[in-house]
């Protein structure tokens, strides 16, 4: 897996990987305030489930909007002009974040692991791609406390004006479940890089490398209320966050359709700034002149990684048509070279899906690509008798009015389309209200640099997919989301 | 103090070490013992030309230098700090004997500036953008900020190791190859870093050390025609040399750092004892060799006589003395030619007509140790006042007004820094305006901090060291301008 790019220095080499814990002991179940570790005001606790088992894992505190009043007051006293976390030095703020990706690299086993029980995310995936990121995340972040610079302004008349770039206050900030330590780690780095205090609600099919951050946090030196973990629902504490009158920011990844709530949350409350990550059904474009080798597999990987569950997943591939049918023939070959089970064992290519709701919602997508008329090349159902697993999946033949062309599905279901022409393609790429990411496979430079101009998206990849670093921006166009991140 | 390990006295090319082509060394000396430390390799044109080809070959399209992520660059210097950090005490004490500095100062102050400022570079290292620009008709048009290539470092005796970690920094940060003299009589935290930079793993030929003198080593660097960039600081004199020598052979890129003669304007509402504490350490501190020296003193005229008095009874407690004695503020002077030059200073403030308020010799009769020395009655026509003294001297004259004061704090060809104190906000921004300064302190003196530029007005230099200033330094522009068949948005 290419995802991060090659990276062939002697100063980060990809590390070995290694087995996962056996019998790995969830250490951190509370809620997490002031650097303690609190239980719920309602003493309610709630379930996590391993998807490739339907098994639980063990029950975490579960807050509600008195545990998240708590923690914004916890945030809010820690952002107090002259606290601790205000009179830092902007350069030790770095130095902390630094701190907390070495702590991270320590104990990268554990995350992995957790990450992959939790998650049902591949655990050779968590340990190379996921905790990678975080690193690099947190180091990149760290680099820039303190050049986060404002400007002297040359006014007119006898004055002397310059900017202040000040932290914003408390942020509150919504993880999704697909990439819960990676998501959690974009929120927090930047927001404490600019000296902000956060307020961090995990999902709730995935809280477990959120808490264990904590702990990280508490070890790392940052002062107590800096950050929060408030793990619970979305309609309950998530909602008390993005409703709360006391705090000043709140960062979401998830659907639109609950980032549209979100943002109407934060209007009816106090106007608090709004930063969304949301979905897509991104376009991927591939040229008769592309190297189709390549297209093929960077199709592939860029619909099937993480089970199709990626906010940037190219759901809707167009093919030029002398090259169609080729294509297809090699992307169902690919697809069907799958081992689905049990994402902690080696040699496993693909794990669950991460719950019921999702399983049934892909499934019944599946199933209008049937009823609508495209064509199904291979997988179209469950596998196993235990866990969310689905075959991988791939239409031909879909037309742009059909369901799985146009909602996002969230699953590993490969949808394959033909064009003939440029102008064509571009007007059926961004016939969407999602805007999210594109790419365009073609040798050709004008063509690769007129799509990157065309295409409405956040993120244009040419004759590659997925390509991401902690130093490029990454947020959607239109629908798919307000703001940027990284 | 520590015992010392086995030094590093010799050339480093290659992440190897080397003899010199002659054969021949050169001796480098404790100013406060007056004995010879060792002997090092010196380095002549053949030496710099190896490290020059070693440089190039590591900054060539394809090597492994070029090749590296730029996040992997920022953790090689994040690493060097790491190991600046380990060898702290080891490097303190090596520019404590090589320069005769206090010990407490150098670890405190000098290794503390060198750690935080690879730090901060090492954070910027994967954050050097490029724009992409709107340009008329048919074109994609963006910049790329790329490494400029070979770069010369010449460094000084005063903050041998700080002043290197000052050029070094950047340099690597931004992806390009060194070649460094550092001053010949203070070469060894230098080469102490050639070490660290192999045990960290930067690429051979990507830093390279030749330690040698000014008119051989360092005029082969400024002259050679496979130097993209060099970077000087020192003296104004031979500043003007090297800028000289680079325009000549093949426009290399220039910076440098040169010498001040800063005004320090201490008006009559200022906090008193902050304006003289910090008067007396911008002046005194580092033996008086800071090219930030605060060697111009106006105070207003309704505190002048207080202000002389409580600067005399502090300059008379200034102990002097062996700087490995954590008492001692103030070590020798670097060499017998510094000392004699600021006897000779002295002397001509007496016989100018300066008033000697307390010092005005050296301390005993072996050594190159001078008395903290005080002048009052100071006119802006004497040499003290005009002249950089680079010693133990403080020359304090009166002004009357604001406007006065900003007339005769910027006659001067140099440009460095200035201070101001008063707890008028109007002043002090009128000022921090009117002064030709590259850095103004309102109410502090030597506020030095890698985020924040440093660089001359006038002939104190050109260009700026630290903050993200600094990388406009490191890098070449370069605009690509794609044509397309259609107009794009």
């Amino acid at each position: 897996l290419k995802k991060q790019g090659s990276d062939s220095s002697p100063a980060s080499v990809m590390p070995a990987l290694p087995e996962p814990i056996k019998d790995l002991k969830i250490k951190y179940t509370k809620i997490f305030i002031n650097n303690e570790w609190h239980d719920s005001v309602s003493g309610r606790k709630f379930a996590v489930f391993n998807p490739a088992n339907e098994e639980k894992i063990c029950e975490v505190e579960e807050g509600d909007k008195e545990d998240v009043d708590k923690a914004v007051k916890a945030a809010r006293k820690a952002f107090e002009l002259g606290s601790p976390w205000r009179t830092m030095d902007a350069s030790e703020r770095g130095r902390l974040l630094n701190k907390l990706a070495d702590l991270v690299e320590r104990d990268r086993l554990i995350l992995a692991t957790m990450e992959a029980i939790d998650g049902g995310k591949l655990f050779s995936t968590a340990y190379l791609m996921d905790l990678g990121a975080c690193v690099k995340t947190l180091r990149y972040c760290a680099g820039w406390a303190d050049k986060i610079h404002g400007r002297t302004v040359p006014m007119d008349g006898n004055f002397f004006t310059f900017t202040r770039h000040e932290p914003i206050g408390v942020c509150g900030q919504i993880i999704p479940w697909n990439f819960p330590l990676v998501m959690f780690i974009w929120k927090i780095a930047p927001a404490l890089c600019c000296g902000n205090t956060v307020v961090v609600k995990p999902a709730e099919q995935t809280p477990l490398t959120a808490l264990y951050m904590g702990s990280l946090i508490k070890e790392a030196g940052f002062p107590p209320g800096v950050v929060n973990i408030v793990p619970g629902f979305g309609p309950t504490a998530g909602a008390a966050i993005s409703h709360h009158m006391d705090i000043d920011k709140v960062a979401f990844t998830g659907s639109t359709e609950v980032g549209k709530l979100i943002k109407e949350a934060a209007g009816r409350s106090n106007l608090k700034r709004v930063t969304l990550e949301l979905g897509g059904k991104s376009p991927n474009i591939i040229f008769a002149d592309a190297d189709l080798d390549t297209a093929v597999e960077f199709a592939h990987i860029g619909l099937f990684y993480h089970q199709g569950q990626c906010c940037i997943a190219g759901s809707r591939i167009f093919v030029e048509e002398p090259i169609y049918d080729e294509f297809v023939r090699r992307s169902i070959e690919r697809a069907k070279k799958y081992t689905l089970g049990n994402p902690l064992l080696p040699g496993v290519q693909q794990g669950p899906q991460i719950d019921k709701e999702q399983f049934k919602k892909i499934l019944e997508l599946i199933e209008s690509g049937k009823k609508e008329g495209a064509k199904l090349e291979c997988g179209g159902g469950p596998w196993g008798d235990k866990g969310y697993f689905i075959q991988p999946t791939v239409f031909s033949n879909v037309t742009d009015d059909m369901r799985i062309a146009k909602e996002e599905i969230f699953g590993p279901v490969q949808q394959i389309m033909k064009f003939k022409t440029i102008d064509e393609v571009i007007k059926r790429a961004n016939n969407t209200t999602y805007g999210l990411a594109a790419a365009v496979f073609t040798k050709d430079i004008d063509k690769a640099l007129t799509f990157a101009a065309a295409l409405q998206a956040g993120t244009v990849w040419v004759n590659c997919y997925s390509a991401m670093s902690a130093q490029c921006p990454f947020g959607g166009f239109k629908m798919s989301g307000n703001g940027r991140e990284m | 103090p520590i015992p010392l390990p086995l030094l590093s006295l010799q050339i480093f090319i290659n992440n190897e070490w080397h003899e010199s082509t002659s054969g021949k060394k050169f001796p480098t000396y404790n100013p406060s013992t007056l004995e010879k430390i060792c002997e090092i390799e010196e380095g002549d044109k053949p030496d710099v030309d190896n490290a020059v080809e070693a440089a190039k070959a590591a900054f060539q399209r394809g090597s492994p230098w070029r090749q590296m992520d730029a996040p992997s660059r920022g953790r090689l210097l994040h690493k060097l700090a790491d190991l600046l950090e380990r060898d702290r005490v080891i490097l303190a004490t090596l520019e404590t004997m090589d320069t005769g500095k206090p010990f407490l100062q150098a670890y405190f102050i000098d290794l503390e500036g060198c750690i935080k400022t690879l730090r901060y570079y090492a954070g910027w290292a994967d954050k050097i953008q490029g724009r992409t620009i709107p340009v008329d008709e048919n074109f994609v048009c963006f910049t790329r900020h790329e490494p400029m290539g070979v770069c010369g470092a010449i460094t000084p005796w005063n903050f041998p190791l700080l002043m290197l970690v000052w050029k070094m920094a950047p340099a690597l940060c931004c992806g390009n190859t060194l070649v460094i003299k550092p001053a010949e009589q203070t070469p060894l935290t230098s080469l102490y870093i050639g070490s660290l930079i192999k045990e960290v793993g930067f690429p051979p030929g990507v830093v390279n050390i030749v330690p040698g003198y000014g008119p051989t080593a360092g005029a082969a660097i400024s002259t050679h025609d496979n130097i993209d960039k060099i970077a000087f600081t020192g003296s104004t004199k031979v500043g003007k040399l090297i800028k000289e020598a680079a325009s000549k052979s093949n426009l290399k890129r220039v910076t440098l750092e040169l010498g001040g003669k800063n005004p320090c304007i201490v008006c009559a509402d200022a906090d008193l004892d902050l304006a003289v504490e910090c008067a007396h350490q911008g002046v005194f501190f580092n033996q008086g060799q800071c090219c930030t020296a605060a060697s111009r003193v106006f105070v207003e005229e309704q505190i002048y006589p207080e202000f002389v008095k409580r600067s005399v009874e502090f300059a008379k407690k200034r102990l002097v003395g062996d700087p490995f004695d954590a008492r001692t503020e103030q070590g020798p002077q670097i060499d017998q030619k510094q000392f004699d030059k600021i006897l000779e200073l002295i002397e001509s403030g007496k016989k100018e007509g300066a008033k000697l308020e307390c010092g005005g010799l050296a301390i005993e009769d072996r050594g190159l140790f001078i008395k903290p020395t005080v002048f009052s009655e100071v006119t802006d026509n004497m040499r003290i006042a005009k002249e950089e003294i680079f010693g133990p001297v403080q020359p304090i004259m009166k002004f009357k007004s604001i406007e006065e004061v900003i007339r005769r704090a910027n006659s001067t060809e140099y440009g460095l820094t200035a201070a101001v104190f008063t707890k008028n906000l109007d002043r002090a921004l009128t000022l921090a305006s009117a002064l030709q300064s590259g850095t103004v302190w309102i109410n502090c003196y030597n506020a030095l901090y890698a985020q924040a530029p440093f660089g001359g007005f006038k002939m104190s230099g050109n260009g700026r060291e630290l903050g993200e200033y600094a990388l406009a330094e490191y890098t070449e522009v370069k605009t690509v301008t794609i044509k397309l068949s259609q107009k794009s948005p």
